[in-house]
């Protein structure tokens, strides 16, 4: 999952490089009676960051409170692109000391629960964790599993809203609204940038439909025809509280496969 | 101000009558205009300053962990069993809809519980009720025993015996506009009301911080709906009976009007907010409005009674009366700015809203009053015998004089005997029982802290000694024998802490072994359950509300039974010693909104002390200076601290729980008592200096002359407080009742004590002091001689 947030930010189109046609199918029908602008906004999105296969990153989290306290964590992520379905990824931990090792696996789906599994090096043991929080937060921050996930075309249903700028740049403004049931949010706006289809910001709205939080992507880097943001920040509106991750040393087509993203590999992940 | 001064500032008066109408009411629209920025405050923060300590403390808590303002919705069902899928369908349906809320940010309930199990080799973490109409016998038993003896939820959101069970809302308002309060307090009552219809088997109460925010508005806006109209119809029924005339009864109404809405636009205009406390300012300012025009009006109708002309009536009535009034209000305005020393806000603005009014009054007396008097019609008959109205008072004057020496001593036994019950008084302020029994919000929370959990907490941020930190086996045990000392008090109801979470963890991960239940004997282990454990809990359920950002510190939340201020502090200080003696170690600090109102009753107290002392200082002073006289000034010292030390005596034997606002009736209510001394002081001396008379005499003559003016604003100010009295809020109305009893027992020593004791110290005849015999004996036609 955690991979996934470069699918995240320039939405990661795992689907279908290779099986696009089946893609495709599937969610025209999905969006027929919906907005085709939208979709198709959310679609070039996706089209756009295929193909890159696999990736190798490390990341830095910083975590604040309203207080002005701050802590920071530190992992490295591998994610694999799968055709026609969510990413698979395994992050390990490196700091804080006490979780140092411990790696945690996943593979993300569209429309169903993901599969996780955490391994504990105080246990030397692999743990399957329990299925219904794509909702909860991931390492106690402000990011929800499911705003890491992949931004697969299915999980939506979408609803141009207007054009605009933002910084500067022309982007579109486009509603998601997730089909997941156990979804934490009732939709996202996301803002598009016109030029590149890629993430500038998401304002996430909670069951209550009041805005929750806003995530911004910033420092966007190209590797090849892939564009990465360097930071995310995202702002608990409610809570004031706040996350930063910090992205670096980024590697693309790093020879990774299935064989790498299992639990296997999991215990092996240092 | 010379009289002849006042003469002449009178004649002005009358001439320019006309433009100080105008100006008047040009004023008032002014000053008035401000009311429109006045909205009620609907935040219990309201009554502590920026700077109180335990307000930062609990501020500083919210912003490490997360804010515990809540709806609290108690069920009990009919037939005693929760554990029923009816019940349980009901309970579930009642926590998916409360996420709807506004500005919730979390929702906890039984249904909810995000229940561990070891399942095979994995940790399962779910809701522990997902499908209720599934359950059958042995599955619901099942439930009822992890519920029932799951620490995190027994006691809090299920009683012992799975009779009784609650769904807690957390509510995180952006503090943004003042309807946040109503809107969600609107949306639980009508999802309790859902809910009751839906399920009859249900009783649904509500309670929580955030009920509590909307009852403190709710209970000012009824009070100015009710009692300030009814307070308008004593004042017209007892100034109408007094002055029986029309025009001078209207000009009351106006005068009273005109610095109300005047006082209370002024407030509006420094853009504060009104509370319970700020909203009983109107009654107040009306009663001590009504006692200018009283004395004023009454001198005024007596002189036309006695054949005067009106503008002659009128010219004589503000120089017999400027300077006793010009006092009154004075000090008056000292006592109520006493009150600034609070370190209650509401009441410190409370203060200088009725001083400002009462100031306001004054002005409006000297000025407006007299100009409408002399347009309006005056229809009085001259009357001869018009003075024998007096005889009930001329008789009690003269029964004083004549027992003088038994009175003195029974009047001073009387006032030591009562004054002698002012320490069995306790400082308290339980801020559920600020609210009387017709407020919902007080029934059902002692409905909750009889049979589930009070509202009464205080959370303990206790500090590991580094990032990371509260994986240490060492910290974990801290605070796990924190917790089991804390469980010892036998006022604990409840204890919620992380280190409950970690053993249950440590079991679950141990296949669900009871002998597990345990903390892990290694950092790493523990730090790696709780990720785990954290990375599998889902939307509003996660661990951020006990666990700070650098997982350095957890929050311990302990719930007591309702407890008064003493019994908080005590137990506090209590824990303290423990944490010093047995944890010394670690950094633990304590706050919440109990721990706020527990301190601020002393804190108040203390400061008002200072205040009162002060305002009693300058007051004296200005006596002495009025009066001219060092020894009458200390004379006065008497029946101006008796009364209070009467009033605090007898609430002391019949309550004896005073809370923020009456510890300010001593220091407001000093100004006022001060009012009867100094009318019925100067006319005594008046017939001293002026007229020669002994101390016999001279109270005689200031019975007649004053005693009915005295009986008839306590009369007013007594019925204005009683009034309060009425309110349902518990801060407004012993504030009233102690104030109407200072009132009251304040006129009884002015005509039972004070006399006997001038009579037993003012005995030299006395040569009028500097005496000028031009200056005041002067006007042939005085009214100041009784006819």
């Amino acid at each position: 999952m955690l991979l996934k947030y470069s699918a995240f930010l320039t939405a990661t189109l795992l689907c279908l490089a290779s099986s696009l046609s089946f893609a495709g199918a599937q969610v025209v029908s999905d969006s027929a009676n919906k907005d085709s602008k939208g979709f198709t906004i959310a679609k070039e999105v996706q089209d756009r960051d295929s193909g890159w296969g696999d990736s190798h990153a490390k990341m830095e989290m910083i975590l604040s409170n309203k207080q002005g306290q701050s802590s920071r964590r530190t992992m490295e992520l591998k994610t694999l692109e799968v055709a026609g379905d969510g990413d698979k990824s395994l992050t390990v931990f490196h700091t804080p000391r006490d979780v140092q090792g411990t790696a945690f696996l996943s593979y993300s789906h569209a429309l169903e629960a993901d599969e996780q599994w955490l391994y504990l090096p105080a246990l030397k043991r692999v743990k399957r964790i329990s299925s219904a929080n794509k909702s909860g937060p991931f390492l106690g921050s402000e990011f929800s599993f499911e705003d890491l996930s992949s931004f697969e075309v299915e999980k939506y249903t979408y609803e141009f809203i207007r054009e605009d700028t933002l910084a500067g740049n022309r982007v579109f403004v486009v509603q998601y609204t997730p089909k997941y049931s156990h979804s934490g949010y009732t939709h996202l706006e996301v803002w598009i940038d016109q030029k590149e289809y890629l993430f500038r910001k998401i304002e996430f709205y909670d069951r209550k439909a009041s805005h929750l939080k806003t995530l911004e992507f910033n420092e966007y880097k190209a590797f090849g025809k892939y564009w990465r943001a360097m930071e995310y920040k995202v702002s608990n509106h409610q809570t004031g509280k706040s996350t930063i991750l910090n992205w670096q040393d980024y590697a693309f087509k790093t020879g990774l496969n299935d064989a790498d993203f299992n639990k296997n590999a999991l215990k092996r992940a240092r | 101000m010379t009289q002849s001064l006042v003469v002449r500032y009178a004649k002005g008066v009358l001439r320019f009558r006309w433009l100080i109408i105008t100006a008047s009411i040009m004023g008032v629209i002014l000053a008035g205009a401000g009311g429109k920025n006045l909205a009620f405050t609907d935040d219990y923060r309201a009554f502590f300053a920026k700077e109180n300590p335990q307000l930062e403390a609990f501020e500083a808590m919210q912003n490490t962990y997360d804010k515990s303002d809540n709806i609290l919705f108690v069920l009990t069902p009919k037939d005693g069993k929760v554990f029923t899928p009816q019940t349980l369908s009901s309970v579930q349906w009642l926590t998916e809809q409360a996420w709807q809320t506004p500005y919730s940010t979390r929702v906890d309930s039984i249904t909810n519980y995000q229940h561990t199990e070891a399942i095979e080799d994995d940790l399962n973490v779910a809701d522990l009720i997902s499908e209720p109409n599934a359950l059958n016998m042995a599955q619901l038993q099942k439930i009822k025993k992890i519920a029932t003896e799951e620490p995190l939820l027994v006691q809090r959101l299920i009683n012992t015996d799975g009779s009784i069970t609650a769904v807690n809302i957390t509510i995180q308002l952006p503090g943004k506009t003042l309807t946040e309060v109503p809107e969600a307090a609107i949306f639980a009552r009508d999802l309790a009301k859902q809910l009751k219809a839906q399920d009859p088997n249900l009783e649904v109460r509500l309670t929580g911080l955030l009920m509590m925010n909307a009852s403190f508005a709710e209970a000012a806006q009824k009070d100015m709906a009710t009692l300030i109209p009814l307070m308008f119809l004593v004042v017209i029924v007892v100034v109408g009976v007094l002055l029986r005339s029309f025009s001078a009864t209207l000009s009351t109404f106006l005068l009273i009007i005109f610095s109300i809405v005047a006082a209370m636009g002024i407030f509006g205009w420094q853009g504060l907010k009104l509370t319970p406390p700020t909203a009983s300012a109107p009654i107040i300012i009306l009663t001590m409005a009504v006692a200018d025009a009283v004395h004023l009006l009454v001198t005024f109708l007596w002189n036309m009674r006695n054949g005067e002309t009106k503008h002659n009536a009128l010219i004589e009535s503000l120089r017999v009366n400027m300077m006793p009034i010009f006092l009154t209000s004075a000090t008056t305005i000292l006592g109520f700015l006493s009150m600034n020393f609070s370190e209650v806000p509401p009441l410190a603005d409370l203060g200088n809203i009725v001083a400002v009014g009462v100031l306001l009054a004054f002005v409006f007396s000297i000025s407006f009053l007299p100009a409408l008097v002399a347009v309006l019609p005056i229809r009085i008959k001259a009357q001869t015998n018009f003075s024998q109205k007096n005889t009930a008072l001329n008789k009690l004057g003269q029964l004083v004089i004549h027992k003088r020496k038994p009175l003195l001593w029974v009047m001073l036994a009387v006032s030591i005997f009562f004054t002698a019950f002012v320490p069995k008084n306790e400082i308290n302020d339980e801020f559920v029982k600020y609210f009387d029994e017709s407020v919902p919000f007080r029934v059902d929370s002692d409905y909750a802290a009889k049979h589930l959990i009070s509202a009464y907490t205080i959370e303990y941020s206790f500090n590991a000694q580094d990032d990371g930190g509260i994986a240490e086996p060492a910290y974990l045990q801290a605070v796990s024998n924190f917790v089991a000392h804390l469980k010892t008090y036998p006022e604990v109801s409840h204890v919620n802490t992380f280190s409950d979470t970690m053993k249950r963890l440590n079991k679950s991960m141990h296949g669900d072994d009871p002998s597990q239940y345990m903390l892990p004997d290694s950092r790493e282990l523990a730090a790696q359950y709780l990720l785990l454990y954290e990375m599998s809990l889902p939307y509003g359920l996660d661990l951020n509300n006990q666990i700070d950002v650098n997982k350095s510190a957890t929050r311990i939340t302990m719930t007591t039974k309702n407890l008064s201020s003493n019994q908080v502090l005590m137990l506090e200080q209590s824990i303290e010693k423990w944490l010093n003696s047995h944890v010394p170690d670690y950094k633990v600090m304590a706050a919440s909104p109990t721990l706020m109102f527990a301190h601020i009753g002393v804190r108040n107290s203390h400061s008002l002390l200072g205040g009162t002392t002060i305002a009693l200082i300058f007051i004296s002073f200005i006596l002495m200076a009025a009066l001219r006289s060092i020894k009458i000034g200390l004379i006065s010292l008497i029946p101006n601290l008796i009364p209070a030390g009467i009033a605090f005596g007898i609430w002391g034997m019949v309550n004896g729980q005073v809370g923020m606002s009456v510890s300010v009736v001593a220091g407001m209510t000093l100004g006022i008592v001060v009012d009867d001394t100094v009318h019925f002081l100067s006319k005594y001396l008046r017939a001293r200096r002026e007229k020669g008379l002994d101390a016999q005499q001279a109270t005689l003559y200031a019975f007649n002359q004053v005693g009915q003016a005295l009986v008839v604003t306590t009369l007013v100010l007594v019925a204005g407080f009683m009034i309060l009295v009425l309110s349902s809020f518990k801060l407004n109305s012993d504030m009233g009742l102690v104030t109407a009893i200072t009132i009251a027992a304040a006129l009884i020593i002015d005509f039972l004590l004070l006399p006997p004791l001038l009579m037993a110290l003012d005995k030299k005849p006395l040569k009028a002091v500097g005496k000028p015999p031009a200056q005041a004996i002067s006007t042939p036609n005085s009214a100041v001689e009784p006819a």
